[in-house]
């Protein structure tokens, strides 16, 4: 079954002419995810991905047209916020929003908008997700995976894939992997990914990567105490020796006033059960440890 | 990007928040002078504060009061030149001392959780807000603003009733409102106000009158919105801006500057976290943060290893690439190209995966750079290389 994505997904993506969505739209239609649709306002009637994929004016009729249900974005930063609205009002449900850079207050009225129309936003400023052998969404690379039955939600990029490869090499293939975003307002928390794994009757196992910067490991460590006790769980935390009160590149890590710090995350997570790892090649090695025997 | 006090009452009075009045002195002598004004006019005292942008600035003893402008001008020369936290005193602000009646605390901060403006205000003004937030918990009110209407008048004075502001509400409501407007105008993630004071001044006819006033502010900028507010990248200020953390971002990296000898460079902002914690682990220390970003190319890994190198500390270098939107050939061929105009010679070590890492590891064993396959082995070489020439100095 998996999470967020599937064989069912029928994906429209927004900013699809430019640069990085056509190089992606095309990595993920080559994986095998069903890419339905492309949205680049003023460019509709033609096709893209060699002539597979119509372009609509806008994500309604992409949805009239295709029956589109998921989203990807690769609009630049000023209009990402709107692109997301624009996908929650056309009546999307799932959106992963790429686009790194984006105002943090420009969010609020977003989310808040895709809250009411009952949709789900991932990221912004997140790699997206993968559920391997049935469809990739976003720009994780293709190679490292693996399927299987290990959930991994993270809230990094580049580590996200540093994890997974580690992970596919010692043979623990992946239900879904799933981005979240490093920004310090984004749609879809660790605890909404933990939720959703926890109902999956295709997830043995979790993988959380997670960093310095605010509470969301701690919060989603405190479900997991309860909801999440008999199943073989590890994690990593990014920013042990990062200095506090100074921006780690993502917007949202930081310590500040002594909160959100590594030793908090760890401890909190250690308490629901979690093994956490001092390096993400280590992750494999405490999930068999933690009794998975996937 | 923080702003300076001074810097952040200007936003306030451009919004129309009452804020009492200063001046901003670079020397001893404008010090004085403005000190002498503030006393001419009928002010008993003035107070003369540091201008840096870490906390703690009172306990240092960045903040005094002055009678007389002598008095002004020895506190300013204590105050100018001084070190809090690293950081050199190089200007103060000077103005009246404030007959305080009663202090409290407003912050309009980002919450993330809620992914909203909250405000936070409490009746125990003066002290840090985080130390409010464990011995008193209670004692903080907090109020969500709408996500698109902003902090509504009823909110406002529910904030005020609870803070214990009701003989000074029409006030109390403009100030809170005007935090979120603040906020929203300028694309702040934090506007405090600590102390939010009732002070006691001369009214009209010379009885005193209470009023409720920003004594102090501080404000930090989104900087992923500074770009569509230009004017307020003048209010960077060049004193508290190290040369390498402006090359950094004009080049377009993100860079923080730590005390170590292992130059780290990487893509991606957690990946670049944890080079830095298995240095850390391996027995090392880092010289810094570095993340290139995604897709930087042969110019951005030019600009990052010039940055590196700029630290005198540095004997050994780690790069760490996991491709996925950055190809890895493109890194090589910018280390290449970098290390021809290198001026010294540091050991690196370069890890690089994922997209073209195969035609990368081509290109780096072509040109002989010692290379790692995992980021833990790559950070053990690192440390050793960099002990090595620790040793070798």
């Amino acid at each position: 079954m998996s999470i967020l994505i599937g064989r069912d997904t029928r994906l429209v993506v927004q900013g699809i002419t430019g640069r990085e969505g056509t190089f992606h739209a095309m990595a993920s239609q080559a994986y095998g995810t069903n890419v339905v649709a492309g949205v680049t306002p003023g460019k509709g009637g033609r096709t893209a991905l060699d002539g597979t994929v119509p372009v609509f004016d806008t994500v309604a009729e992409a949805v009239r047209q295709t029956g589109a249900n998921t989203s990807l974005i690769f609009v630049p930063a000023p209009g990402a916020p709107d692109a997301v609205m624009e996908a929650a009002a056309a009546g999307i449900a799932t959106i992963f929003c790429i686009t790194e850079g984006i105002p943090a207050l420009d969010m609020i009225p977003a989310v808040e908008m895709v809250r009411a129309k009952g949709a789900r936003l991932i990221g912004p400023n997140c790699p997206g997700a993968t559920s391997p052998g049935r469809a990739k969404v976003g720009i994780i690379p293709a190679a490292i995976h693996r399927e299987g039955r290990v959930g991994v939600v993270s809230r990094s990029g580049t580590l996200t894939y540093e994890a997974v490869q580690a992970m596919s090499d010692a043979g623990l293939g992946q239900s879904t992997c799933v981005g979240i975003g490093g920004d310090p307002i984004i749609g879809t928390t660790f605890l909404d990914v933990l939720q959703l794994f926890a109902a999956d009757e295709e997830t043995d196992a979790i993988v959380l990567i997670g960093e310095i910067g605010g509470a969301a490991e701690e919060t989603a460590a405190a479900w997991a105490t309860e909801h999440l006790a008999d199943i073989p769980k590890v994690a990593f935390i990014a920013g042990r020796t990062a200095p506090e009160g100074k921006r780690m590149g993502h917007a949202g890590a930081i310590i500040s006033g002594g909160a959100g710090t590594a030793a908090s995350k760890v401890s909190a997570l250690e308490a629901a059960g979690f093994r956490v790892a001092g390096s993400p090649t280590e992750l494999p090695a405490l999930l068999r440890d933690a009794g998975y025997r996937g | 990007m923080k702003l300076q006090e001074a810097d952040a009452k200007s936003l306030l009075v451009a919004q129309g928040l009452p804020v009492p009045e200063w001046a901003v002195a670079h020397t001893v002598a404008e010090a004085r002078a403005a000190a002498e004004r503030y006393l001419a006019a009928g002010n008993d005292k003035v107070v003369i504060k540091a201008q840096v942008l870490v906390g703690g600035r009172g306990k240092a003893g960045g903040v005094q009061l002055a009678g007389s402008g002598d008095e002004a001008e020895q506190v300013a020369s204590a105050i100018l030149g001084m070190d809090i936290k690293g950081m050199t005193v190089r200007k103060v602000l000077v103005g009246p001392a404030a007959d305080i009646v009663a202090e409290f605390y407003l912050a309009a901060v980002l919450d993330r959780a809620e992914r909203g403006i909250l405000l936070m205000g409490s009746a125990e003004g003066g002290v840090e807000i985080e130390t409010v937030a464990e011995t008193n918990p209670e004692a903080i009110i907090r109020v969500h603003a709408d996500p698109n209407l902003g902090l509504l008048d009823f909110q406002a004075r529910e904030l005020a009733f609870a803070m214990g502001l009701r003989a000074h509400l029409k006030d109390a409501l403009r100030i809170a409102k005007g935090l979120v407007t603040t906020m929203r105008a300028y694309d702040a993630d934090l506007v405090e106000i600590n102390p939010l004071a009732i002070v006691r001044e001369a009214g009209p006819d010379g009885t005193p009158v209470e009023r409720l006033v920003c004594l102090d502010a501080k404000i930090t900028l989104d900087d992923s919105a500074l770009a569509r507010h230009p004017g307020l990248e003048d209010l960077r200020d060049p004193d508290e801006e190290a040369p390498e953390d402006k090359a950094a971002r004009e080049a377009g990296l993100t860079f923080i500057k730590l005390d170590g000898t292992i130059g780290c460079m990487v893509n991606g902002a957690g990946l670049a976290m944890t080079t830095m914690d298995l240095v850390k682990r391996a027995g090392g220390e880092p010289a810094n943060f570095l993340d290139i970003g995604g897709g930087a190319r042969a110019d951005k890994v030019a600009a990052a290893m010039a940055l590196i190198l700029s630290d005198p500390k540095v004997n050994a270098i780690l790069v760490n690439i996991f491709g996925g939107i950055t190809r890895g050939d493109e890194v090589a061929q910018g280390l290449i190209e970098a290390r021809a105009q290198q001026t010294r010679d540091v050991p690196m070590v370069v890890r690089i995966v994922g997209t073209n890492g195969a035609e990368a590891a081509v290109l780096l064993e072509e040109a002989h750079f010692e290379t790692a396959a995992s980021l833990d082995e790559a950070a053990e070489k690192a440390v050793a290389a960099s002990r090595a020439a620790g040793a070798a100095a």
